[in-house]
Order: structure tokens, then sequence, then C-alpha cells
């Protein structure tokens, strides 16, 4: 394990662990730490996520299932911890979780993983709708239509922390997080992790040296499960509710979102998504009714021009600086991120108009500028800044498209 | 015997409604090899459109003119996104569909609004065609059946007898040699996604004003268009024909039938607690999760479909 280079690939770990210290300092108000606990327990989901889209090549529709279980598990472990009948820290709850979403990985994973590719995903969307429809129908398990909900006040403590306050909640969250997150990169440098990336790339050439895909991707499967449970029981402890919802397919199609828009590539591609889209809902929703349009866009643009994700463009540029290039890319990269930031502005002074027409509310403003939906004028402004903004982007050479890429220039 | 009667009308109405769906999906899903998970939203423009035009212009050009721009914006959307996507491979392209259908449900909400509009059966389709034991059946039910029906010969012989459907038949198992021999696969595949869009759309005119337009109606039929296609099988009309109206059928029959399991295993002569949480469940609480019982088990064991040429 010491090889050269593998304290530095710990520096990461301890700049995130003097951030996750330095973040309550930086913002102490009660919404920043329910968002900093949501982004913690999304973070942990995505990276689970990605440990089967980014790592092992398995597209899934159906995460939420072992998320939800895993969530189920720790929350009636709470309620046995509050009737007295278990012994058991709430703190060490997630591990519950960790060991439902396993067990549920390696039950719906046995009969999924015998088939790989679009089939896969096509069980895994099928045994998602199967287990949300379910989880309405057995009211002594999952709770019906309210769901069940649990006080994580309870049994003993751990660390000092009652967990009763949002600010104790929150040094839970980063516990786990950090746990969490270090111990799927662990994963993803051990054998059966480097077996997954081979899986994933060519299954027959990994069949030819010996090792059996089909195997390998149930492993893959049990253990993403697990983490996914994980998540869940933090999600349990941190909301001390959980209902059915929590099986839909939005929470499946959410993570995917979250995993993709932060970059399947990297390992730190979906906590970069995990935080983005729920700083988005947070913070979008008080502003606009169509902040969900606007992930979608985002998915988009990055489905078909920036497979890599945000952490894909973080990537480029720092092989940029690497390479000491910065100069001379600079110029094009100028143009075609200030095009990109005209047709975004243009689509969105667009959206807005439109959503304002129809429902016939107050005229927008944008950057102190009064934008009225019944004069023509700001509607010729959006489609002006469209159209340069296209213009811009076709004419910002192929660089551009290979930044997009994360190809060499 | 009323029950079973009407039963097996709505079933085979719903089932008709499903086919209509998933003839246009099984066609681009095994000439390009991905499911368009947006299909279904295709459907529900269909019927928003329908809604928009048939207000200003009447149903029946709207029923004519809604499919029309359905496939266009279809065809829009194969050779600007999807066509973009494609050397990505299969994964992209799902998870493009997938955006796409996300994307489209919520400029519906922006549109249209959350709520669900009054795009109701026209006045001229509005009257009682039949009476069967004292209840009365809708004329724009029978319409329904009719254009579903139309629809199914109609792409048959456009597969079967013409030159164009020979292509598109050879460019479902040999895409490469159909390129090889000179034609525009590109451009065939651009047909194809448009005019299954189109029959989406279609489905979606008339099945917006049978059910309910709402932004949600995509994302309550849209998984089971996919049951239909992968159960039918790959490429095979037919079999998406047979399975839709085998999971009509299944499902509404669940729904009719007032028994549990309890019921069930007592007409074997086990005798189990009819109030249990397990054995307390009836069928119509399970009926929607049929479609994707039988999904899972065909797929393992039986990936070609019903009637599928190939694996998918």
């Amino acid at each position: 394990m010491m090889q050269p280079g593998f304290l530095r690939s710990l520096l990461p770990w301890l700049a995130a662990i003097l951030l996750l210290a330095l973040l309550p300092s930086i913002f102490p108000s009660r919404t920043a730490f329910s968002v900093m606990n949501a982004i913690g327990i999304q973070l942990v989901f995505a990276l689970s996520y990605n440990m089967l889209l980014g790592q092992g090549g398995m597209l899934s529709f159906g995460h939420a299932v072992y998320f939800g279980l895993g969530g189920y598990g720790a929350m009636h472990a709470m309620r046995l911890i509050e009737a007295g009948s278990l012994d058991f820290p709430v703190f060490g709850l997630p591990l519950i979780g960790f060991a439902v979403g396993l067990i549920a990985g390696a039950v719906i994973g046995w009969p999924s993983c015998r088939r790989s590719g679009v089939p896969f995903a096509m069980i895994s969307l099928g045994i998602g709708e199967l287990v949300a429809a379910a989880g309405f129908m057995f009211v002594s398990i999952f709770g019906g239509e309210e769901g069940i909900s649990g006080d994580r006040m309870v049994g003993v403590e751990t660390f000092g922390l009652s967990l009763g306050p949002i600010k104790e909640v929150y040094w839970f969250i980063a516990f786990w997080a950090f746990v969490a997150a270090l111990a799927m990169w662990a994963f993803t440098k051990t054998p059966l992790g480097r077996l997954s990336n081979a899986v994933r790339d060519n299954d027959q050439r990994a069949q030819f040296i010996g090792f059996d895909p089909q195997r390998v991707r149930y492993l893959v499967f049990i253990i993403s499960g697990g983490f996914a449970g994980l998540a869940g029981g933090m999600s349990a402890v941190n909301y001390e509710i959980l209902t059915p919802e929590t099986f839909s397919a939005l929470v499946s199609g959410a993570v995917l979102i979250m995993a993709f828009i932060g970059g399947i590539r990297t390992f730190y591609g979906p906590i970069l998504g995990a935080a983005l889209i729920v700083v988005m809902q947070s913070l979008l929703s008080d502003y606009t009714e169509a902040w969900q349009f606007y992930i979608g866009i985002l998915f988009m643009v990055i489905v078909m021009f920036a497979p890599g994700g945000l952490a894909g463009l973080v990537e480029r540029v720092r092989l940029a600086i690497q390479r000491r290039e910065l100069a001379e890319v600079a110029p094009t990269w100028g143009l075609g991120v200030s095009a990109a930031l005209a047709m975004t502005l243009g689509m969105i002074i667009l959206v807005e108009l439109v959503f304002r027409w129809r429902e016939g509310s107050e005229p927008m403003e944008l950057l102190g500028i009064p934008l009225s939906h019944s004069e023509i004028l700001p509607w010729l402004l959006a489609l002006l800044l469209l159209g340069l903004g296209s213009v811009g982007l076709r004419q910002a050479p192929k660089r551009w498209g290979r930044l997009l890429r994360g190809e060499a220039p | 015997m009323e029950v079973i009667v009407f039963s097996a009308l709505n079933g085979l109405l719903y089932g008709l409604l499903l086919f209509m769906l998933s003839s246009g999906l099984t066609l681009i899903f095994s000439m390009m090899g991905v499911l368009n998970f947006a299909h279904a939203s295709f459907y529900m423009i269909g019927a928003y459109l329908a809604f928009t035009l048939s207000s200003g212009i009447g149903f029946w050009p709207a029923l004519f003119l809604a499919p029309v721009l359905v496939g266009l914006i279809g065809a829009l959307v194969e050779r600007y996104g999807l066509r973009r996507v494609h050397s990505h491979g299969h994964v992209a392209e799902l998870l493009f569909t997938f955006g796409l259908a996300y994307l489209i449900e919520e400029a519906v909400k922006l549109i249209w609004g959350k709520l669900p509009v009054p795009y109701a059966v026209p006045d001229s389709l509005d009257w009682a065609i039949f009476t069967l034991f004292d209840t009365t059946y809708p004329a724009f039910r029978v319409f329904m059946m009719v254009v579903a029906t139309l629809m199914f010969i109609g792409l048959w012989l456009l597969l079967k007898k013409t030159r164009a459907g020979l292509m598109i038949q050879a460019a479902l198992t040999h895409p490469q040699m159909v390129g090889h021999l000179g034609h525009n696969v590109p451009l065939i595949f651009m047909l194809v996604f448009g005019i299954g869009c189109a029959l989406a759309g279609l489905a979606g005119v008339i099945g917006g004003a049978l059910l309910v337009t709402e932004p949600a109606m995509a994302f309550t039929l849209g998984p089971i268009v996919f049951v239909v296609v992968v159960v039918g099988g790959m490429g095979s009309l037919t079999g998406a024909f047979v399975a839709s109206i085998l999971i009509g059928l299944l499902q509404t029959f669940a729904i009719a039938i007032d028994a549990s399991l309890a019921d069930l295993f007592a007409l074997v002569g086990i005798q189990v607690d009819p109030k249990g949480e397990l054995t307390g469940i009836t069928l119509a609480q399970i009926a929607p999760m049929l479609p994707f019982i039988l999904l899972v088990l065909i797929l393992i064991f039986r990936p070609r479909g019903l009637m599928g040429a190939r694996e998918s």
C-alpha cells in the first residue's frame, strides 16, 4: 500500500477533514445546517450509485430501493432502541442501514445481475416500481402513506453527542459521509474495484483472463447497495421520518442526475453533483418555479456536450495548468464561457417570461432591470442572447469541444 | 357476466391504447437499440397540443395536426440530439431520453401549468353507441378502438407490403448491410423516430381525452409501455400487439376481481387468515405491480420476449 504517491493521494482527504471542521463556523445558520446535512446524505448516496454506473458500467433506475430499505432498517432499529429492546447507539444506525442494504443488494442483485447493459437497466426499473408499490402495501413495515417516524435522542450517547440540535446532527452526518466516502474510495483501489472497471470497459476480455463478469457485477452491486443503505440510515436519523415515497422513481432518478451532472468518470464527481443539486433545490426554489426545468437542461447539456460532467471540466482545467498551456487556450475558453453564459442568460429570461406570461404574475426583475412579459423588448433580448451565444459557441474553435470532452487540445 | 364483459371491453381498450404507444416504441427500440424513455412524453405532448389546437380549430383538424407536429418534434430531437449521443453508446442514449422525459414534463408544467387541463371528449363523439346490461358504452371508446385497429393494419401493411417497409425491416436486423447497399440509414432512423413519435402523439390526442391530461400522464404510462415492448419482443409489431392486449386485460381483470390472496388460497383448499397483512392483499392492490413482475420474469427467463426476433 505504501507506494510513492500514496501519501499524496491522502492529501484531499486531509483537506476534506479540514473543510468539514470549518463549515459550521463559515455557515452557522440553521438553513445552512439543514442544507449541509442533506448534501452529506446525498453525496454518500450518489457515490454508491456511481459505484454501479461510473465504475461498473451498470445503469440502474432503481437505486432508491436500497436507500429506502436501509433507511427503514435503521428507522425500525431506532424505534427498538426507544422501546428499550435494543441496546445500540443511535450514532451507529447507518451501520444497520448498511447491513440491510447489503442484504437487499444480495437478494435483488442475484437475479438482476445476470444481465447487463440495457436489460439490466430495465430490470432495475421494474424492481424499483415493484418495491415502490409494495411500500404502500405493507403498512406495518413501511407505515403506509404517512410513513414511520422515530426519535433520535434515545439510547446511549456516542462522542458526547445527544443528536438533539441540528448542529450535533451535522457532526454525525459529517462523520459518516467522510467514513463512507473514504471506504468507497478505498474500494476503488481493491482488486474487485479494479475488476469492475475492467468489466465495464470490456467484459469479454475480463472473462478471458479468468474472471466471471457476472460475479464481479454481483459483488459490486451488493456493496453499492450497502452504501446506499448507509445513506438511507443517515437520512433516517437526520429527518426522523421515512415514507414509502423514498422508494419512488423520482428518488432513483434524482440520484442518477446528481451523479451524472457531477461526473461519473472521476471519484469525486458525484460529490460535486450532490452538492450542486441540493443547493439548487434549496436556493433556486425560493426564486423560481422553474428550478427543476433548469436542472433538466443542465443534465441534457452534460449528456450531450460534456459526458465527463462538472468533474470532467475541473480535470481538464487542471490538465491545462499542469501542461502550462493555460495562456494559450485562455482566449478560446474565454469566448466559449462567455457564449455559454449568454445562452444561459437568454434561456433563463425566456423561461421566466413564458412562466410569468402564463401565470400573469408580477413582471420579473433581473439584475435590477425590470423585464415585463407584456412588452416585446424582453422577448427580443432573450432571443438575441440565445442567438449570440449559439453563434459564439460555434465560433469558439474545436478546442472548446475538446475541453468539454476532457480530451487533450 | 356483466363484470366480465365490461372488464374485457375496458381491458381491450386499455390494451389498444398501450399498443398505440408501444408500436412506435418497439420500432425505435429495435432499430436503434435504445429504449426511448421519453416516448410517453411525446404521448403527453400530443394530448396537450390537441387540447390547445382543438380549442382553436376543433377536434378533427387537431386529430391530424397534433400528431404531425409531435412527429416533427420527434424528428428534430433525433436529428439534433439523439444522433449526437449515438456515438457514446446505448447507455448515453438511454440517459439522453431519460433527461428528455424529465425536461418535457417540466416544460409542460411551465407552459400549461401543474393542474390537469380540461381536455374532454369532443361533442361529435360524446354519445352512447350501444347499451349492454343497462349500461351505455361511449362512442368515443369505440372510435379509439377503430383508430388503434386501423393503425395496426396500416403499420403492418407499411412494413410488410411496401418498399419502405422492406428497408425498415432490413435495417432492424442488418443496419450496416443496409448502409453498405447505399441506403441512408441515419435518414431512415430519423423517419422511424419521427413516425414513432407521431403515433405516440396520435395516442395522446385520443388518450388525453379518454383519461386525463396532466403533467404526470407520461410518468404513469411510460414504464408500462416499456413492459409491453420488452414482453412483446424487440421489433415485433405482432408481439407488441399481443403484449398490449395481454397487459391491458391482465390489469383490468385484476382490478375487477375483488378477491384477496386468502380467497385464492381457499380455492385450492388452503385456509389462511383473510385479514392478514400478506394474505389480505387483494388482487386490485397487486394490479399495478403485475406488469413489472412480468417484466422482470421475462427479462430473466426469456430475454427475447414473446415474439422477438433477437435478444435485446
